[in-house]
Parts: structure tokens; C-alpha cells; sequence
């Protein structure tokens, strides 16, 4: 794995999102909010903390990325290409007839675990492949991502109540705390809180991170298990839509795709935000 | 050639399940059970104590039992998630479509005390829909086998497999009716009897009836052909009109909803075939079944011996075929 910088990976972060929105505009869909919510996470995962490269996705041994929030799927999408999983242009054919990039994740996608997308089912699908780990005294990991809104699945709470009664240290859930779901607040619509105190009660490790912060992501997320024995849970606290100012906190762009004005507007947006890093960068090297 | 004489009752479909599955996980510890405080109704208590690492518990949480079982077997293990099949391919519906089958993991879903096994404890114990509801998702194989040298073969069949399985299982010991040499293939249509008078086409434990009614009719001059269907999807669909071709009538037989099960498979082969045949299909109605045991519920509906004779009797009588 390459060893970035954290301002390097701020400014894959920043290309990501420019990238995240040519695809969503490209294709006329995707959960824009979502996505831009999730992106740093992703990042910081696939470049700096899991052990997953092209080279061992076939090795029992790699690390596991199962993310339940299916419906962020171009955010993985762009995050794979720029590991070289497939070539970029691949995604110029998100949601196109016959094409192997759906609206959500497939196994038709090279990197990709598990056809998800259904909400509550993640959690469930870590819990078994960490269970394997345990059984095969193998020492991977597996990261999950999950939405705010889809804890209210109660599949959810089946599956944490299982992983801390198996003793699953190996097992962290990734909580997308941007406190929006496609009605509404989440806090209005059926209030996950307080997340941190339930999954305590279930037995979990319980910790939270500021989800667009790369250095305090990169540690976080590799400082696991938090608690010895017991799986770990990181609650990120996210802007849905973050990066567009006009998009951020907004509902409406839970999976709102911009017209062609608002696509001007959000890029140029973006790409002074990578120019921004860049300069940052370069005033470090100096 | 119609055997006659009493049948032998063997063990339950569920007991040869278990005591088969104790036998693949002493040669290979990726053999996994995966269970939902159904050890003791899936009688897996044995296996439990015999390989205690081989024995996941997920306590009452169906959902996180399918979606466990798919995260081992995408890790390699050979999972048989057992559960009983009215909670089973219900509750946790959405993980067997999901995780298992669109993911495409092989897992063995094992639905336990299936049809109306649980009897008296009614309708909500009851499985008269999983069939249907599985044979309308893509990539599981449903088996239901008829008895206890069927249950071995589809044990061993699922077990080899790469692709996910469904098994249905009852709870009251099954008489034999193969031989152990008999053949048996996933797909394939096993036939009991040789008849061309009239068929029945059965699945799992509405089969043994079928072949009483068989003996009955036999010594009115009447000669059924009984036909296992233990696969009901992807159903044998050459058995079906050959049996339609060669017999003067047709029924099937299941312990399942008269909705989207057998029959209905059967039906349609049929019409799209284009051959017409009398045809009758005998099951639960689309009715909350009466109170009772899986053997009054069984005679109530005329899956019994002496309902099939007179299903077959009247059906030869009122449509014969020219």
C-alpha cells in the first residue's frame, strides 16, 4: 500500500469528489448526498487502512469491505477505479442498459463482496465473515459501512447483539452519522439516538470521529479493536453532501442530481477546493 | 411394477439430516450449522455436543442467520442454516434473496418442520408458501425429499454443491420407499411406480400418500404411476409431460399452498407444452388450515390415501381423456 500523506489523501479525497460528480451527472442518478457524506471514509480505507489491493482480492486472508448503505455505491465505484480494480471509464456506464455498474452494489464488480443494498443486511454479512476469520485463526479484518437512517432495521440490532456475544474484535462497524435519511432529519424520522449508548448496551466498543477528518479517520480506524474482546463501532460524524456548499445538509440531494447549472456550479466548487489542498501541499514541500 | 405390502416406517426426513450432516463434519470441519435456538426441534443437540466449533447459535434472530450464514460461506465454510421454514423463508426472506442467492454464496437453507408439521400449534407454525416464494427467486435449488434415502441423497447433493440450496423437512418418521440402490439426481424426477391409467405428481411427505392411493387403486385395476418430484425447482419438466402424454389423468400432490407451489409448476409446463390432460391439484387451499395434527390436517384436505383414491376416481370418471 502506498504510504500518503494525510494532504495526499486530502487531495485524493478532493479528486474523488470531482470524479463522484462527473459519473453521478453522467448517468442522471445517484444518492449525490450520500456519497459525498462517505467519501473521505472510503478513501482513508482503501488507501491507508485495509489490507485489499487487485493483487489479494482473492487471498482468504484480506480484509473485508461490506458496505451495508448500498445505495452510496458510486462513492465505492470511483474509490475502486482509482485503486485500478477497473478502468475508470467503466463508470461512464453507471445505470446504462446491460451494464455491469447498478444503481447499488454487485459481485459483477471486480472488488466487490457482496450484492447489497437492502438496508440492515451488512451488518448480519460482517458478523459471518468475521465469525470465519475467528474460526480460521486468521487475523483480517472486516469494515462496515452503515447508514443513520437504516439503524432503525432491526436486523441490525440482531446482528450487534450477536457480535458482541461471539466476541467479534475483529468486526467494525462505521456508522455514516450525517443525521439525514430521504424524509428528513433522522432525529425526526425515528430517532437512532443515542447510537453510542445502544451499541454500548449491546456490548460493543464505541467511539466517534469526525468522518471528514483524514488524519483523525486514518487513526481511528486503525486503532482497532477499541475495546479488547468486543467488536467496535465508529460513529462519524458526517455533512450529507459535503463539499458543495449548496448541497450540504440538504435532503433534497439524498439522491438529487444537478441540472447543468448546479453541475457548473458544484465542480467549480470542488476543484478550488483541490487547488486549495494542492496549494496547501506545495507550501509544505517549500 | 407396483410394490405392494406394508410399507417399512423409517426415521424422520430431519433425524437422517442430522445424523448425515454428523457424518460430513467429522470428515471436514468446514461443515457449519448455523441455528436459531433450533438445535433441539432441528434435532442438531448431537451434533452440537460432538463438534461444539462446528455449531454456530444465533439465538431467535432469523434474519442475522441467513445474512451470518451467507458471511461464512463466502469465506469457504459449507453452511446449513437450519431453521424452522414458517419463520425461516419468511422472516429472513429478503437475506435468502439477497445475501444468498443474488450474492450467490452456497448456502444450504434447511427449512425444519415444514408444511403443517407443527400441526395443532397452527397456521403461524405452518409453511404453505415457502415453495412459492422461493421458486420466484433466482439460483436456489428447492428439494423436498420424500423419504429417508431421498433426504441422504439431497443432503449430499447440497452439501457438494456451489450453488444455494433449499431443504424442506418434516418432523413424523417416513416410510421407505426407495431402495438405497435407487437413483437419484438433483433435477431429475424419481418414479415410484410405473402406471398409465393415471399419475400423480408428489413432493416430500405428500409422496408416501400418493403411493398408498397408488396400492388402493391398484386393486380396483387402476394402475398410477407416483412420481417423486424431490426437485421442485428446476423442475423435470420431461418427467412432467411424459407423465401427462402416457397417463389418462394427473394430479400432484403437495403439502404446500394450492398458490405457487407444484401444481401450479406443474400446470404451466403443461400449457406451454401444449398438452391437455385432466388435471387436478390437491393441497391447502387458500384457507388458515383447521385445527388439528399434520395427519387430520392431511386427511381434511385429501392428501391422504383414501382422498387421492377419490380424487382419482372421480377425475378418471368426469374428464376421460379420448
Amino acid at each position: 500500500m502506498a504510504n500518503y500523506s494525510d494532504r495526499e489523501l486530502e487531495k485524493i479525497s478532493a479528486e474523488l469528489r470531482i470524479d463522484l460528480l462527473k459519473y453521478i451527472k453522467m448517468a442522471n442518478a445517484g444518492h449525490t448526498g450520500g456519497d459525498l457524506s462517505c467519501i473521505d471514509i472510503l478513501n482513508v480505507l482503501y488507501n491507508d487502512v485495509l489490507n485489499l489491493s487487485t493483487e489479494n482480492l482473492n487471498d482468504p486472508g484480506r480484509d473485508r469491505y461490506i458496505q451495508s448503505k448500498g445505495h452510496a455505491v458510486e462513492a465505492l465505484y470511483v474509490v475502486l477505479a482509482e485503486k485500478g480494480f477497473f478502468p475508470k471509464e467503466d463508470l461512464e456506464t453507471i445505470g446504462r442498459y446491460g451494464s455491469n455498474y447498478v444503481g447499488h452494489p454487485t459481485r459483477k464488480v471486480k472488488g466487490i463482496e457482496f450484492n447489497t443494498g437492502a438496508l440492515g443486511h451488512g451488518l448480519s454479512i460482517s458478523a459471518g465473515i468475521a465469525l470465519a476469520g475467528k474460526l480460521d485463526k486468521s487475523d483480517y479484518r472486516v469494515y462496515t459501512l452503515l447508514g443513520d437512517g437504516e439503524l432503525a432495521e432491526g436486523s441490525n440490532w440482531e446482528a450487534a447483539m450477536f457480535a458482541a456475544h461471539n466476541k467479534l474484535d475483529n468486526l467494525v462497524a462505521i456508522v455514516d452519522y450525517n443525521n439525514l435519511q430521504i424524509t428528513g432529519s433522522t432525529s425526526e424520522v425515528c430517532n437512532p439516538c443515542p447510537i453510542d449508548e445502544k451499541f454500548t448496551a449491546f456490548g460493543w466498543g464505541v467511539t466517534f470521529v469526525d468522518g471528514h477528518n483524514i488524519p483523525e479517520l486514518r487513526k481511528k480506524l486503525k486503532d482497532i479493536p477499541i475495546t479488547g474482546g468486543k467488536p467496535s463501532v465508529i460513529i462519524a460524524n458526517t455533512v450529507k453532501g459535503k463539499g458543495v456548499s449548496f448541497m450540504e445538509n440538504m435532503v433534497k440531494w439524498h439522491h438529487g442530481v444537478p441540472d447543468n447549472e448546479q453541475y457548473v456550479k458544484a465542480v467549480e466548487e470542488l476543484e478550488y477546493n483541490l487547488e486549495t489542498v494542492k496549494n496547501k501541499a506545495n507550501a509544505e514541500n517549500r | 411394477m407396483l410394490k405392494t405390502g406394508k410399507l417399512i416406517t423409517g426415521k424422520p426426513n430431519l433425524e437422517v439430516f442430522s445424523k448425515m450432516l454428523i457424518e460430513l463434519a467429522g470428515a471436514d470441519r468446514n461443515i457449519l450449522a448455523v441455528t436459531s435456538d433450533s438445535r433441539g426441534s432441528a434435532k442438531l443437540v448431537s451434533f452440537g455436543n460432538e463438534f461444539p466449533e462446528q455449531i454456530v447459535e444465533t439465538g431467535i434472530a432469523e434474519q442475522n442467520l441467513v445474512g451470518v450464514s451467507a458471511g461464512l460461506a463466502s469465506c469457504g465454510k459449507t453452511v446449513f442454516a437450519t431453521s424452522p421454514a414458517c419463520f425461516l423463508t419468511a422472516r429472513s426472506l429478503e437475506q435468502i434473496k439477497n445475501d444468498v442467492a443474488y450474492s450467490g454464496f452456497p448456502v444450504n437453507i434447511v427449512g425444519i418442520s415444514a408444511g403443517v408439521s407443527y400441526g395443532a400449534l397452527g397456521s403461524t407454525h405452518h409453511s404453505l408458501h415457502d415453495i412459492a416464494a422461493l421458486r420466484a427467486i433466482n439460483n436456489i435449488t428447492i428439494v423436498v425429499p420424500a423419504d429417508n434415502f431421498e433426504t441422504r441423497q439431497a443432503v449430499m447433493a447440497a452439501a457438494a454443491s456451489d450453488k444455494p440450496f433449499y431443504l424442506r423437512f418434516g418432523k413424523r418418521p417416513m416410510p421407505h420407499l426407495f431402495d438405497q440402490g435407487a437413483s437419484f439426481e438433483i433435477g431429475r424426477a424419481s418414479v415410484l411406480t410405473d402406471g398409465d391409467d393415471i399419475a400423480f405428481i408428489a413432493c416430500g411427505e405428500a409422496v408416501a400418500p400418493a403411493f398408498e392411493a397408488a396400492q388402493l387403486l391398484h386393486e380396483k385395476g387402476i394402475e398410477a404411476r407416483v412420481i417423486s418430484m424431490h426437485t421442485v425447482k428446476p423442475l423435470d419438466n420431461e418427467a412432467v409431460i411424459k407423465a401427462a402424454l402416457e397417463c389418462r389423468a394427473l394430479i400432484t400432490v403437495e403439502e404446500h399452498s394450492l398458490f405457487g407451489g407444484l401444481g401450479e409448476a406443474c400446470a404451466a409446463v403443461l400449457m406451454e407444452e401444449g398438452v391437455s390432460v385432466p388435471f387436478k391439484r390437491v393441497g391447502i387451499p387458500d384457507e388458515y388450515t383447521v385445527t388439528g395434527s399434520q395427519e387430520e390436517i392431511f386427511r381434511h384436505y385429501g392428501i391422504s390415501a383414501a382422498g387421492l383414491y377419490d380424487s382419482a376416481l372421480k377425475l378418471l370418471k368426469s374428464k376421460l381423456k379420448d
